[in-house]
């Protein structure tokens, strides 16, 4: 290649861009950063069913230790939730700024409960001596251990790995509500989101509806397996 | 920002899960099927579960193919971290 037709080839010019993702920089920050809870969510249930399945030992059967009809009420509560948040979503896409409030508010408010009920559930388990490293002493869980219904060796892994998924799916709950109750106040309600501008809803919307969906997997491996 | 898919009814896929949570319930507390039978009947109707909401919530039944590629790319990685895991536990 001579040195003049190398110089033509660099004079060429640019390849036209090609185009991207065709979506608007938020969504695709939140789709990147739901990819990276996806990894971490899958850290925290691989481990549990490594300690669960490697256990010296029986796990607890479900429905002892933990209240399931309380934690399905709010499984459903929170699936109510995710139907609300589309609801709004739906809503200003069609230009309804009362109902998008009126559904935004919905979903806040179940969030909010779905909380709640947890911080109600750990009380009550803490109470019975369910802690994150095991049974108290003279509780009444440690009792069902003492008469053999309870198995003795897991129950501490039992304890960790509970606390730490549900504490960890608890904070993104908390977090949504945060995030969407700031939404309501500094843009739905003064109105700013329109027919042709519903980002933040579309944004928050997706977050919910991931929060939905790992519950959804965590309640069936903590509570029910 | 158009919306060129016909709206899904949510509704409906609310109503699905809803059954669905109950039928999980009875599965895990009033059938008398074998332990190992249970277990692989509750992954599904989770993984049912969540698929639903990520198809019809999460619009990804509606999304171009590369939007929905990036949000696949995650689960082969947790499988493969997962299985690496287990493995090691085996070993």
């Amino acid at each position: 290649m001579t040195h003049a037709s190398a110089t033509v080839d660099m004079m060429q010019p640019p390849y036209p861009a090609e185009r991207g993702l065709d979506v608007y920089n938020t969504k695709l920050g939140m789709w990147v950063f739901l990819a990276s809870e996806v990894m971490f969510f899958a850290a925290l249930i691989g481990t549990y069913v490594i300690l669960r399945f490697g256990a010296p030992g029986e796990w607890a059967r479900p429905g002892i230790v933990l209240n399931i009809k309380v934690t399905a009420f709010n499984t459903f509560l929170l699936i109510c939730s995710s139907v609300s948040m589309v609801k709004a979503y739906a809503s200003i896409q069609d230009g309804d700024r009362q109902k998008m409030r009126f559904w935004l508010l919905m979903t806040i408010l179940g969030g909010a409960t779905f909380v709640g009920i947890q911080v109600y559930e750990y009380t009550h388990l803490v109470e019975r001596g369910f802690l994150p490293s095991g049974v108290r002493e003279g509780s009444e869980l440690a009792e069902l251990v003492a008469q053999g219904t309870l198995p003795a060796a897991t129950m501490g892994l039992y304890g960790s790995t509970f606390y730490t998924m549900t504490g960890f799916h608890g904070f993104h709950v908390t977090c949504g509500v945060i995030s969407m109750t700031y939404l309501f106040f500094t843009k739905a309600l003064p109105g700013k989101y329109t027919r042709q501008d519903y980002r933040g809803i579309e944004t928050v919307g997706l977050y919910w509806h991931f929060v939905d969906l790992v519950w959804i997997i965590l309640f069936t491996i903590v509570y029910l397996i | 920002m158009e919306t060129a898919h016909k709206r899904p009814n949510y509704i409906l896929i609310w109503v699905y899960l809803a059954v669905l949570t109950a039928a999980e319930l009875a599965l895990a507390f009033e059938l008398p099927i074998s332990r190992n039978l249970k277990l692989v009947l509750l992954l599904f109707l989770a993984v049912w579960k969540a698929l639903l909401v990520a198809l019809f919530f999460m619009h990804l039944k509606f999304e171009r193919w590369n939007l929905r590629i990036m949000a696949i790319i995650p689960l082969p990685l947790a499988l493969i971290f997962l299985f690496a895991a287990m493995s090691e536990h085996a070993w």
